[in-house]
């Protein structure tokens, strides 16, 4: 099948009127059931070319399924999977211009390290000086050079996604699929492959489609985050936007600490009934009685609980209108004891209203 | 003190296992023809004597052959079975695994008249292809198990990342699925024909007038003008039955080893 290999940018997709770049992913009313399951429910949904995309979610909320319909590995029950304007709902995985980095990175155990990177050209007959050479420096994009021979067997776990990530990235795929690929790494190496992983896509500039569950991972890598919630997306926006505009419950409380402010709460606060969110980081500790701007909200409660983090620490404070808020602040002068003898004080939670975001329950 | 009783035991157990076997191949090199202790002069005559009887070059063309053909038979029904139920969700998937080892657990007398009476039915001929029919049903189990095996242990996303990377059907089956359950074929197949090569009561029942190695030893155990060679030829099928089992077990356990930690 035809696979251009190095010229992308002359193959790009236009739309008919020649403007506006066509989406590198669209998914069109994207529906996946299982028997009586519904795993996707109706995903309408645009990525752009050469972003960092992913999708957040707990587990089962769809985001998975999703990509494997992307993949090709799952057909959609309803819809359609359009990359760069061709519609390959009905397309097998071979014939889908994408590479997919597994959770269990999938590495053929028979094979070396070479031969699991050059598979991909070896099947779709690359001459072999060209596909030694391709691994050559796909491995030394990886910093795994002189690695060819190994077997998966002695490698590390870091050293295995990296084998994985050269196996996708030396076929030049025009879109990567990345399905919890640091889930099994501990939190040190997880850290260096995501600043890694973010390298690596600015270098070679294909389209990242990446799935996880892990928020702040979502956060520092991502161009733009889709969060999703029992087979639908309840949001879609850049990082910033995601935190700090929730558009929904459950964006406020998955991403980041949920601070939620409703009922009674709600309507001695803000000062009408309504669902809203304030970011633990934006609220200040007051002494009971001091007075709020009038562009800020002010709320009194009592500290319940006290929680030393190091860097920060984090009080629960039981609101008196009902309810708790949490409020994280930093330790600049506060040692350990004087924080966790703040427990049971009085206070006044103060932030400002710009903060303040009303969200909807779904 | 309870390790050196847990020692003696196990030294006493593999006695009690292998000393009988031991006995039987030094008797194959004993001078006498009777079955007389301690062996007095040693002698390996029987061996040229066994070669060169035609009874015992028969059987034994006719045991490789049986066991050859029920290992092909076992290796396609098994593999088929193995693959079946590691991809596809279907009726009656999570009992194939006993439906296929029952006819090894059965005793071979019932599933040897069983099989008698069938081929009597259908009016087929005892011949070389009724013993390999009824030596397959027990070997398709041990291809089955070791197959299932190994396919459990390997990741379950190595053929889709195989087509991910632009493999079709056919260039996946031969480039990953097929190498990594390649000694596991081995190992059955191995496995298969230790256990037709020294069947004796399934064959007394569909082998006709034909006899296997086994069955010759059966037949000539009572002559003791022949003595000398029946001890010759069990050291042969002891040989031939213990050589592949080992191998196997080497095969099962070295192989395809799985990507996860």
């Amino acid at each position: 099948m035809p696979i251009a290999p190095a010229d992308h940018e002359d193959v790009r997709a236009r739309d008919p009127a020649g403007s506006a770049p066509v989406a590198a992913v669209r998914l069109e009313g994207l529906v996946k059931r299982y028997g009586d399951v519904t795993a996707v429910e109706r995903i309408d949904l645009e990525i752009r070319e050469g972003e960092f995309f992913s999708m957040l979610g707990p587990s089962g909320s769809g985001k998975t399924t999703t990509l494997r319909m992307i993949a090709g590995f799952e057909a959609p029950t309803e819809g359609r999977v359009l990359l760069h304007g061709q519609d390959v709902t009905g397309r097998a995985p071979f014939e889908r211009d994408v590479n997919t980095v597994f959770q269990d990175y999938a590495l053929f155990p028979h094979m070396t390290v070479g031969e699991n990177v050059g598979y991909g050209l070896l099947v779709r007959k690359v001459p072999k000086d060209d596909r030694q050479r391709r691994v050559a420096d796909a491995l030394r994009m990886v910093r795994l050079e002189g690695y060819e021979r190994r077997k998966p067997g002695q490698l590390s776990g870091g050293q295995r996604q990296r084998v994985a990530l050269a196996r996708a990235l030396v076929n030049r795929p025009r879109v990567l699929l990345l399905d919890e690929p640091l889930g099994a790494l501990d939190l040190k190496l997880r850290e260096e492959m995501q600043i890694e992983l973010h390298q690596i896509q600015h270098q070679v500039g294909i389209t990242f489609v990446y799935v996880t569950h892990d928020q702040d991972e979502a956060l520092t890598m991502s161009d733009r985050i889709a969060v999703f919630n029992q087979g639908r997306i309840e949001q879609v926006g850049a990082p910033a936007e995601v935190y700090e505009r929730p558009a929904t419950r459950f964006v406020a409380g998955f991403v980041g600490t949920s601070n939620l402010l409703t009922g009674s709460a709600a309507e001695a606060v803000v000062g009408r009934a309504g669902m809203f969110t304030v970011r633990p980081e934006k609220i200040r500790l007051e002494d009971p009685g001091s007075t709020a701007a009038d562009d800020e909200y002010a709320a009194d409660g009592t500290i319940a609980s006290v929680v030393y983090l190091g860097s920060d620490t984090r009080y629960h404070v039981a609101l008196a209108a009902g309810g708790e808020l949490v409020v994280t602040q930093q330790n600049l002068t506060t040692s350990s004891t004087e924080a966790l003898e703040q427990q049971g004080r009085a206070v006044r939670l103060v932030w400002k209203r710009q903060h303040t975001r009303e969200v909807a329950e779904a | 003190m309870a390790r050196r009783v847990v020692g003696i035991a196990t030294i006493v157990v593999l006695l009690f296992l292998y000393l009988p076997i031991l006995v039987i191949a030094l008797y194959a090199f004993n001078a006498d023809r009777g079955q007389s202790w301690p062996i007095t002069e040693w002698t390996t005559r029987w061996f040229g004597d066994a070669l060169a009887n035609e009874g015992v070059r028969d059987a034994f063309v006719l045991s490789l052959e049986a066991a050859v053909g029920a290992t092909a038979l076992a290796l396609l029904l098994g593999s088929l079975a193995a693959f079946a139920v590691h991809r596809f969700r279907f009726f009656g998937r999570e009992t194939i695994s006993f439906v296929l080892l029952l006819p090894l657990a059965l005793p071979g007398i019932v599933t040897g008249m069983a099989l008698n009476a069938t081929f009597n039915t259908i009016g087929l001929k005892f011949s070389l292809f009724t013993i390999i029919v009824g030596h397959a049903t027990f070997c398709v189990v041990v291809v089955y198990n070791n197959v299932v095996a190994r396919l459990r242990r390997s990741s379950h996303s190595i053929e889709e990342a195989s087509m991910d990377l632009g493999a079709d059907t056919w260039q996946t089956f031969r480039y990953v699925t097929f190498p990594v359950v390649r000694t596991a074929l081995l190992a059955g197949a191995l496995l298969a024909f230790a256990l037709s090569f020294d069947e004796v009561i399934v064959t007394t029942f569909t082998a006709g007038t034909d006899q296997t190695l086994p069955i010759w030893i059966l037949t000539n155990l009572r002559l003791p003008n022949q003595r000398p060679i029946v001890n010759v030829v069990a050291v042969l099928v002891i040989l031939l039955s213990a050589i592949p089992v080992w191998l196997s077990q080497r095969l099962a356990s070295e192989g395809g080893t799985p990507t996860r930690h």
